[in-house]
C-alpha cells in the first residue's frame, strides 16, 4: 500500500519558487490499477517520481508497506527501488545493450547471477511476447515493442508496484492497446499494483480501478473511474471526459434534452424503445458513451420534435423507464 | 628533383625511425592522457549540478585546473613541464620525457573530451537505470560508458590527431618524430623538401588513424543496425 500524506513539492527556478505539487493525499491498495490523469504541466509526472523519490519532496511522506521513503538513507532508498518497477514514455532502453542484456540489467544491478538472470529475463521476454527478439537492437525495433520490452525489464526484479509514466503516449491507438492490455494482464497474473500516469482519458477507461484528477498541483476529484466518469464534478475532470461536448452548436429549432446513462443495462436498446413506444422521431445531436462491465456511462443529445405533446410524451416515456435527464437551452 | 639529404635519410632509415616515433610517440602519450583524461572527465560530468552525484564545490576546483592548464600554449607548457618530466622519467630529453610533457597537455583535452562525450547520453535512460536503484558506480560502468562508448571513440580519434599534432611540436625541444626531421633537416639546412616530404607523411597517418577510428566507432555502435 502506497500513503501518501501532506505532499507538497515546490521547485527552486531563475524566476524564484515553483510550487508543483500541492498538499497531495491519496492512498493507492495493493493490486489495484490506479490512474493520475491530468494536463500536462499539472504536476502528473513529478508526483510519480515522488513516490520512488527521483525527486524528493519538499515536505509530506510517502509510506509504502509501512517504510516513509522520504526518510530512508540512501543505501536503504536503492535497495527499496528495487520493489518498484518504472516505465516510461521514451521506453529509455539502454541502446548499446540488446534486448535480452536490457531485461538483465536491473537483475546485474541487484547482484542476481548471469545465468538466473539470463533465464529470468527469457520469461520475462515470452509473457511479453518478445523472446524471438532477444538478440535484437532497440534501434531495430519498434515503438510498441520497445514498451515491451520495457515492461519486461521493469518487471524482472519482481516488484510490488509498476509506475508508468505516459507509458502509451508516443504510441498509435492500437499499439496502446496492445499495452494496455499486457499490463492488465501482468496486474492480474502478478498482483502487482499499477500506477499509470496519463493525459489521456482512454488509459484511464481501459484498465485503471480508481483515478485521482490532477489540476494545476492540486488533486481536484478522486474515485472509482466509474463514478468520476459518468459525474465529473471538477472543470477539468469535465473537460477531459466530455472533451467535445462544449460548443456545439445549435441547429434547429425544438427541445434539446441531455439524457445521462448512469449505469444502465448496455443490452437495453434505450433509444430505438423511446422512438418505437412514443413514436416519434428524435435527433441525436451528439453521444458519448462508454460500456464498462456491461454497464452504460455518458450521455446523450437529443432534438425532440417541435410539437409541445410529442416532447411531454418523449419525457414522460423517459420518467417511466428510469433515465435521468436534463433540459438543455 | 630530391635532394640528397633526403636520399640520405631515406638510406640512413633516419625518416622511417621519424615516422615510427610520430607513431608510437602519439599513441603512448594518448594512451596515458586517456589514464588520467577519462576518469578526469568521468569526475567533471558525474559531480555537475545536473550530474548523478552533484559536488558543485568539488566540480569548480577541478574544471578550473582543467581549464588552466587548457589555456596555456603547447609550446610554453611543454617548456615547463620538463623539470616534471625529470622527475618522472629521469631526462628531459629525447621522447620519453616528451611524452610526459605531451600527457600533461593532453590530459586536461581528453577530460573535456569524455566530460563532452558522456553529457550526450540520454538523461532518460539515466534516469532508468536510478528508478531501478542503481548505484552512482553502477550507472557510470553500466550506463555512461557503455551508451557513450561511440562518441567517445570518435573523439579519442579526434584527441589523437591533437596529440599526433603537438607531437611534431615536441621536436623543436629534443623530442624525435617527423616534425624533428623537418625542422632538424629541412627547415635549419634550407631543404625544403625535406618540409614537404614530412608534412605528407604527417598527413598520411592522420588520414588512416581518422579512417581506421571512424570505422571502428561506426561499427561499434548498436544504434547504426
Amino acid at each position: 500500500m502506497i500513503e501518501i500524506t501532506g505532499l507538497n513539492k515546490t521547485f527552486q527556478t531563475a524566476n524564484g519558487p515553483l510550487e508543483v505539487l500541492r498538499d497531495i493525499n491519496l492512498t493507492i491498495e495493493d493490486g489495484e490499477i490506479f490512474g493520475i490523469i491530468g494536463l500536462s504541466g499539472a504536476g502528473k509526472s513529478t508526483l510519480v517520481r515522488c513516490i520512488n523519490q527521483l525527486e524528493r519532496p519538499t515536505t509530506g511522506s510517502v509510506v509504502i508497506d509501512g517504510k516513509d521513503m522520504t526518510k530512508l538513507s540512501d543505501r536503504e532508498l536503492l535497495e527499496e527501488r528495487r520493489s518498484i518497477g518504472m516505465i516510461f514514455q521514451s521506453f529509455n532502453l539502454l541502446e548499446q545493450r540488446n534486448v535480452l542484456k536490457n531485461v538483465c540489467f536491473p537483475m546485474e544491478i541487484s547482484g542476481i547471477g548471469k545465468k538466473e538472470a539470463e533465464k529470468r529475463a527469457m520469461e520475462l521476454l515470452d509473457m511479453v511476447k518478445l523472446s524471438d527478439r532477444a538478440k535484437s537492437y532497440p534501434s531495430q525495433l519498434s515503438g510498441g515493442q520497445k514498451q515491451r520490452v520495457a515492461i519486461a525489464r521493469a518487471m524482472a526484479t519482481r516488484p510490488r508496484y509498476l509506475l508508468c509514466d505516459e507509458a502509451t503516449s508516443a504510441l498509435d491507438t492500437a499499439t496502446t492497446q496492445s499495452i494496455l492490455d499486457i499490463l492488465r494482464e501482468i496486474n492480474e497474473k502478478t498482483g502487482v499494483t499499477v500506477i499509470v500516469i496519463t493525459h489521456e482519458m482512454k488509459v484511464i477507461d481501459q484498465i485503471c480501478d480508481r483515478v485521482a484528477v490532477l489540476d494545476r498541483s492540486r488533486i481536484v476529484e478522486i474515485g472509482e473511474v466509474s463514478k468520476v466518469f459518468t459525474n465529473p464534478q471538477s472543470d477539468i475532470a469535465k473537460e477531459l471526459i466530455l472533451p467535445q461536448a462544449k460548443g456545439i452548436d445549435i441547429i434547429d429549432e425544438g427541445e434539446r434534452i441531455r439524457i445521462v446513462f448512469n449505469g444502465e443495462d448496455s443490452s437495453r436498446p434505450v433509444i430505438s424503445n423511446l422512438v418505437l413506444e412514443c413514436r416519434v422521431p428524435v435527433n441525436i445531436l451528439f453521444a458519448d458513451t462508454k460500456v464498462l462491465d456491461g454497464k452504460v456511462y455518458g450521455h446523450m443529445l437529443l432534438q425532440l420534435p417541435d410539437r409541445d405533446r410529442q416532447a411531454e410524451r418523449v419525457r414522460n416515456y423517459l420518467d417511466s423507464i428510469g433515465i435521468d435527464y436534463t433540459r438543455e437551452d | 628533383m630530391f635532394s640528397e639529404m633526403l636520399r640520405r635519410l631515406w638510406e640512413n632509415g633516419i625518416l622511417q625511425l621519424g615516422i615510427w616515433e610520430t607513431i608510437y610517440m602519439t599513441f603512448i602519450s594518448t594512451a596515458f592522457a586517456y589514464a588520467i583524461g577519462l576518469p578526469l572527465g568521468v569526475l567533471l560530468e558525474v559531480t555537475d549540478k545536473d550530474g548523478i552525484a552533484p559536488k558543485p564545490g568539488l566540480n569548480k576546483v577541478v574544471g578550473i585546473i582543467v581549464n588552466a592548464f587548457r589555456s596555456i600554449p603547447f609550446l610554453i607548457l611543454m617548456v615547463a613541464m620538463l623539470p616534471t618530466a625529470k622527475f618522472i622519467v629521469g631526462t628531459s630529453l629525447g621522447n620519453k620525457a616528451m611524452i610526459v610533457t605531451l600527457v600533461i597537455a593532453a590530459a586536461p583535452y581528453v577530460a573535456r573530451m569524455v566530460e563532452s562525450s558522456l553529457k550526450e547520453v540520454d538523461r532518460g535512460v539515466i534516469e532508468a537505470a536510478q528508478s531501478m536503484g542503481a548505484t552512482v558506480m553502477d550507472i557510470i560502468w553500466k550506463v555512461l560508458l557503455p551508451e557513450a562508448k561511440p562518441s567517445l571513440l570518435i573523439n579519442a580519434v579526434i584527441s589523437t590527431v591533437t596529440i599526433l599534432g603537438y607531437s611534431a611540436m615536441a621536436g623543436t625541444i629534443g623530442g624525435g618524430g617527423l616534425g624533428q626531421i623537418a625542422i632538424t633537416y629541412g627547415y635549419q639546412r634550407y631543404n625544403n623538401d625535406i618540409i614537404w616530404v614530412c608534412v605528407i607523411l604527417t598527413i598520411l597517418i592522420v588520414q588512416v588513424i581518422q579512417e581506421v577510428g571512424t570505422k571502428i566507432a561506426h561499427r561499434v555502435d548498436k544504434r547504426n543496425l
